[in-house]
């Protein structure tokens, strides 16, 4: 435990064997805990583990007992048999497409409210600051069927619009993150700036936007997550094979395939890659976001 | 300021009128946040309008509807499958939760103890709260499998027999508690933040007045986290409430509506059975439950949450 430390600073005058004694309880909790969190982490790994392994052996190893973890020859028929019985390549092709374009619109439409919230003294701001808190409380399904209403009014059912258009017009969850980070740069910049005759648009992308790099890139990979996994919203609007994303696509793929476990678990991991990889590269940013949203909540 | 009006009189006015700059200030904000406005009147406060108005119609959406008054809440009231969805909705978080809380909390103080790789550590235990989703609601149905899965055959390594899990009544929301829990990382790196937060002179004062590691955890840890936790539990407890994939993927909802969640039951009544209106009705009872539940909480933390005048 951090206290040891200090335990042990103020004993520094002892005997050597004193010390030892001090330590050994110490020694012996970090093993324990060292064995605690290896057991831990087995056990939270193990499932994508297992899911690797499934789809990777061939069909007569999925269903032994015990588990054949390491299957005796590695087998990617799996892969090619399951991404040729619905169009994946699709999918794929649609899920990049609509996650790209609204990091961007996310990022644009937040960051631009978030700056006005930050920085602006306007009449009512803080008000409506308050009601865009409230807003974060509320639950989608409220708005969920007056919105579908809504657009097949307009005839949008079954294209990309439904899931395009809210994000580009903020979202308060990422509109509180990055006002509150947009708050801790110091407006002494945007006083000079403004002395030289520079309007609040050009503070905002020449000052503010530059040096909220990391606070962007939190607000870009938690959308390019939510995206990424968004079910619901899919699931209601887009009813064509062809237009599904991954999520849905992948929903669809288990009802006709739930009996060969093998191609399921192949496809789901061909789901999964993207986000694994974007976690690997992207760690400090999943980390940061989460520590920011929750803290300074 | 002085110096901004000084500026702005030599420049030469090009257009008839002239704006203070309060009043350009006032223009700007209102078209930075522009985005949110549109949001806010056009998708959610004139949608909860409609929606409180669909909740008050029978209405299929293609063939015309029925104003029937509050007709929908009272069926609601006596409707089985309703209040069989609110059990489960229910049981899922308050179990859930709280078992989700201890266990995050847990991980974060045992990786907050000084410990080697602690990146390494924090990536695996985080890494599935991060791809939620239909994938893993598949996975998971695969790891719940009774003969198959993972959990049975570790069980069975135990000695133990486990229970058929989403093919039984009783074990199927055990089952998703379980899935829940393995998503416990996002908590678990907000208590870690907030454990490393706290001052180590308090300890360091707790420890000059003879205080135990015990009491230090009890008297110091627990309230200097009660901000964190806080904001866990009320995140926590809407998400849970909201709960749809995993029954939708993995159970349909059975066996005989075990895992028939608020959600789903509103997503089958709209989107299957086309009853638009009792769907809306539904969504409201949620918003309520889900602000109800939220309130007790908010309310009650006036008794247990500590607030250090630093920590804001």
């Amino acid at each position: 435990m951090a206290a040891g430390d200090r335990v042990q600073a103020t004993t520094r005058s002892e005997t050597d064997w004193q010390v030892v004694l001090t330590k050994a309880p110490r020694i012996f909790g970090k093993i324990v805990t060292y064995v605690i969190l290896a057991i831990g982490a087995a056990i939270f790994a193990l499932p994508f583990l297992w899911m690797v392994s499934t789809s990777v052996k061939p069909e007569y190893l999925v269903y032994q007992i015990p588990i054949v973890w390491i299957p005796p020859e590695l087998d990617f028929s799996h892969f090619v048999s399951g991404w040729k019985i619905l169009p994946f390549l699709a999918f794929y092709r649609n899920t990049i497409f609509l996650t790209v374009v609204n990091i961007i619109g996310l990022v644009l439409s937040s960051s631009l409210v978030a700056f006005g919230f930050a920085r602006i003294r306007f009449v009512g701001r803080d008000w409506i600051f308050l009601v865009l808190l409230a807003t974060m409380m509320l639950p989608g399904q409220i708005t969920l069927i007056p919105l579908y209403v809504f657009w097949a009014k307009l005839g949008a059912v079954n294209s990309f619009w439904p899931l395009i258009v809210p994000q580009w017009l903020a979202n308060a969850y990422n509109v509180f993150l990055l006002r509150q980070f947009f708050m801790t740069i110091s407006p002494e910049l945007d006083d000079a700036a403004r002395i030289d005759g520079a309007g609040w648009s050009k503070i905002y992308s020449r000052i503010v936007m530059p040096q909220a790099k990391p606070a962007l890139g939190v607000v870009a990979i938690q959308a390019f997550a939510w995206n990424w996994n968004s079910f619901l919203g899919p699931l209601i609007y887009l009813n064509e094979p062809r237009k599904f994303t991954i999520a849905i696509g992948l929903s669809l793929f288990e009802t006709q395939q739930s009996e060969n476990m093998g191609e399921t678990m192949a496809m789901s991991l061909v789901a999964l890659v993207p986000v694994l990889i974007m976690f690997f590269v992207a760690q400090r940013y999943f980390i940061q976001g989460i520590v920011i949203s929750g803290v300074k909540g | 300021m002085v110096d901004l009006t000084a500026k702005r009189k030599s420049v030469p006015k090009s257009r008839g009128w002239h704006l203070s700059p309060r009043a350009r200030d006032n223009i700007a904000g209102y078209l930075f946040i522009m985005p949110f406005l549109v949001h806010f009147v056009g998708m959610i406060a004139l949608a909860m309008v409609f929606s409180l108005g669909i909740s008050m119609l029978k209405t299929d959406l293609l063939t015309g509807y029925e104003f029937v008054g509050v007709e929908n809440y009272a069926k609601m009231l006596k409707d089985p499958l309703f209040w069989k969805a609110l059990r489960v909705t229910a049981y899922y978080t308050f179990a859930l939760v709280p078992l989700g809380t201890i266990l995050a909390l847990s991980i974060a103080l045992l990786l907050n103890q000084e410990v080697a790789a602690l990146g390494f550590w924090r990536s695996v235990y985080y890494l599935p709260s991060v791809v939620a989703g239909v994938a893993v609601a598949i996975l998971w149905q695969w790891m719940l499998n009774p003969r198959f899965g993972l959990l049975n055959q570790g069980l069975a390594f135990l000695g133990i027999k486990g229970p058929r899990w989403l093919y039984s009544e009783s074990w199927a929301v055990p089952g998703f508690i379980i899935m829940g829990l393995w998503g416990a990382g996002g908590s678990m790196l907000l208590y870690l933040a907030g454990l490393q937060g706290i001052p180590t002179p308090l300890y360091e004062a707790a420890e000059i007045d003879g205080a135990n590691g015990w009491q230090k955890f009890w008297k110091i840890t627990i309230p200097m986290l009660t901000p964190t936790i806080y904001f866990n539990l009320l995140m926590n407890i809407i998400g849970s409430f909201q709960v749809f994939t995993q029954s939708y993927i993995m159970t349909g909802g059975g066996p005989n509506n075990a895992t028939l969640t608020m959600v789903l039951y509103l997503y089958r009544k709209a989107f299957e059975h086309l009853r638009f209106g009792y769907a809306s009705a539904l969504a409201w009872a949620l918003f309520f439950i889900i602000l109800i539940f939220t309130m007790f909480v908010v309310k009650s933390s006036e008794s247990w949450v500590y607030y250090e005048g630093a920590l804001t």
